[in-house]
């Protein structure tokens, strides 16, 4: 694994890669005459491509679209009122992942209401808020379970052992999303030209290259599934482009050292055991059936949503863009909040607060003053 | 007395409190002749002071490489020594939450004893305060440091110019990394050890060398990235520091990739950047490389005008960015 990461960090291989994709990038445009549009899906390659700064020197051979692969930044407006709302009842520790506290509301947000007092405590783990539960067994403990495929098996490990340890006090708000509906979304819509994906290597470990074949199956869009260091991302794109010329669509593993054609079988079934598709509403695109998880009606104990009834009103509308930036539409700059009402010490929208957020990631790593 | 627990009235001014002076605080720091009044009296030797002060609320208070005695007096005598001065004398303050362990605070006050005499500084004045149970968490110090600078030494920012080499003793990120992974929150464990340690005498040896050194910083809080863009910005010039040069610990850079953090913001406890001419960076180095805690002493980049104010990363794959403050919190990535 050393080996893999020394090799990754050579900057002269990089500059070299780099060379590559730009020659391959120009022969792609001879032939068609633009070039490439290629997505990143995922939050983690949008900011490792803009901190690395080959989104940067990329710019005039390969269009980069940063696509819907931010949790924090795809949770819609309305959950994440009802989540904020959730933390102001009586007894209640709320738990959650960093970057959510953040993240405004319509009049609120987590990390207002913890300064006022709230109990709401940011952890790494799932699993400590069951520990968190434990000590505190006259209070409800509610864990915000927002995530990607990645992340979801993380939250049922400690469903999992909430529920075998017989826990009572500790339940999961869940707003998680799935990889492949939003992807058949943005094509389907065809808002943007997509002409391949660069295919997320933590996503893909649980899911597996096989997952992919839809893409080529239905869409006839190429994908390679890439690590996050800059030689990988290089290689990544080096390929998929290669692919495009080839103009024999597959999904290449990039990542076989550690993704599989299977994925991780007994994290899907683990995830299955507990939960069951249910349909979610994307900041920016609407509710897209069954491109979630929630909890199966045997574990409704488990569930937040059944054991505290919130309700919230349509949440305020602002100038923020979020939306347009999640479906690939716009970049930031396009925004007219970007940077001036909008940044990270005043977040106007989700995607300037997650560390994974497009926005965010242009704002350190991509202004030019 | 070593079996228990810090009660109120030990900070009552009475017979438990002077018991607890005598065993723990006394028996470690000594009691010097400038000790014996109500406020310590000293003399220095010379026309110029430096003062700094420092509060230390780390937690934990026990890590790898070190505890919170340790930081309190590294820290405050590092200040004092990137300002040039030959720290002194060292006040110390506690505040105790009730129920904290005598024998840990006996620990900690050893390790501080401990650093002061390997410093060369004299502790000659402390207090200690108790306060009720969740009051305070465990135990914050803290330092006050005086130091003296003598007339032959000179640090002018002013006299930065294009060219000047920027000079860092060590690996960065290790006290970060070491830190957070101590609190157990993150699900990894590294054997990483803080980097916390007092830089004086290594300091000292550079300022002996008359090697042109224009400004000295110790990048704590905020990292390297941080202190560089604050020299940028208070001295209107511009720095290019390149990616490939940064000395990092595999286990450092690990953390952060998994975490999503970046080595250049992480705090640092043990480190000093140096701007120096370009003709004397050779020399700089080679003293630091005499010091355990300076053998990964690197250059990293150089001032390359005046101007502008902004700091600039070279990357891996050759272009540039430019770099600013940390902004936010340093929040985990979740996925």
């Amino acid at each position: 694994m050393q080996e893999i990461l020394d090799i990754s960090f050579d900057p002269i291989l990089s500059r070299k890669m780099l060379e590559r994709v730009k020659e391959i990038a120009l022969e792609y445009k001879e032939k068609y005459g633009r070039n490439p549009a290629i997505m990143e899906v995922c939050g983690s390659h949008t900011m490792a491509l803009a901190r690395s700064g080959i989104k940067k020197e990329l710019k005039d051979y390969v269009r980069l679209i940063s696509g819907p692969g931010c949790p924090v930044c795809v949770t819609d407006q309305k959950s994440i009122d009802a989540m904020i709302e959730l933390s102001f009842g009586e007894n209640r520790i709320i738990c959650t992942f960093g970057d959510m506290i953040r993240v405004p509301g319509t009049n609120y947000s987590l990390m207002k209401a913890k300064t006022e007092g709230k109990d709401i405590r940011v952890i790494y783990s799932p699993v400590d808020a069951i520990e968190i539960a434990k000590k505190n067994p006259t209070k409800e403990v509610i864990f915000l379970g927002i995530g990607f495929e990645t992340t979801i098996p993380v939250l049922v490990v400690a469903l999992k052992m909430a529920d075998e340890e017989g826990i009572k006090n500790f339940s999961m708000w869940l707003s998680t999303k799935l990889v492949e509906p939003i992807l058949r979304t943005l094509l389907e819509t065809k808002e943007v030209k997509v002409d391949g994906f660069l295919l997320p290597g933590h996503v893909s470990i649980i899911l597996g290259k096989n997952s992919y074949q839809y893409l080529i199956d239905e869409y006839n869009v190429p994908g390679v599934i890439s690590g996050f260091q800059p030689v990988e991302m290089l290689n990544g794109i080096y390929k998929l482009i290669k692919i495009l010329i080839s103009e024999d669509p597959i999904i290449e593993n990039d990542h076989r050292k550690i993704v599989t054609n299977e994925g991780n079988t007994s994290a899907q079934k683990l995830m299955d055991k507990y939960l069951q598709l249910c349909d979610e509403a994307w900041r920016g695109i609407g509710v897209i059936p069954k491109s979630g998880l929630d909890l199966r009606p045997e574990h409704s104990h488990l569930n937040a949503k059944e054991k505290f009834k919130i309700i919230v009103g349509e949440p305020r509308k602002t100038k923020c863009r979020c939306g347009e930036i999640i479906r690939g539409l716009i970049s930031p700059e396009e925004c007219s909040l970007f940077t001036k009402a909008c940044n990270p010490l005043n977040p106007i929208g989700p995607c300037m607060v997650s560390s994974e957020g497009t926005c965010a990631a242009y704002y350190q790593y991509m202004r030019e003053e | 007395m070593m079996n228990d627990r810090i009660s109120l009235a030990h900070g009552d001014g009475g017979e438990m409190a002077h018991q607890l002076i005598q065993e723990v605080f006394v028996k470690n720091f000594g009691h010097y002749e400038q000790a014996r009044l109500d406020s310590a009296l000293i003399s220095l030797e010379t026309s110029k002071v430096a003062v700094s002060t420092d509060s230390f609320v780390v937690k934990p208070i026990f890590f790898k490489g070190g505890n919170i005695g340790k930081l309190a007096i590294a820290g405050t005598i590092n200040d004092l020594a990137v300002s040039g001065a030959i720290p002194k004398y060292i006040t110390a303050g506690f505040i105790i939450e009730e129920g904290f362990s005598i024998s840990e605070l006996n620990t900690i006050v050893k390790t501080m004893a401990e650093e002061a005499v390997k410093a060369g500084v004299k502790i000659v004045s402390g207090d200690t305060k108790v306060v009720e149970r969740g009051s305070v968490d465990g135990i914050y110090i803290n330092t006050t440091g005086i130091g003296i600078i003598e007339d032959n030494i000179s640090l002018d920012p002013s006299k930065i110019e294009a060219g000047d080499s920027i000079v860092i003793s060590g690996t960065i990120g290790d006290h970060g990394i070491a830190i957070l992974t101590e609190r157990g929150e993150l699900g990894i464990m590294t054997d990483l050890n803080s980097d916390c340690a007092s830089l004086n005498h290594m300091i000292f040896e550079v300022l002996q060398s008359r090697s042109n050194v224009k400004i000295m910083r110790d990048p704590t809080r905020g990292g390297l990235a941080t202190t560089l863009v604050e020299i940028c910005e208070d001295f209107n010039i511009s720095m290019e520091i390149a990616e490939e040069l940064l000395p990092i610990k595999k286990e450092v850079q690990g953390a952060c990739d998994i975490l999503g953090f970046e080595p250049i913001y992480l705090a640092n406890e043990g480190k000093v950047i140096f701007i120096v001419s370009n003709e004397d960076e050779e020399k700089v180095l080679s003293i630091l490389k005499k010091f355990e805690i300076g053998k990964n002493a690197k250059v990293i980049g150089k001032v390359i005008e005046k101007g502008k104010g902004q700091l600039l990363l070279k990357t891996n794959i050759g272009n540039t960015r430019r770099l600013s403050r940390l902004s936010g919190l340093m929040l985990p990535r979740i996925c």
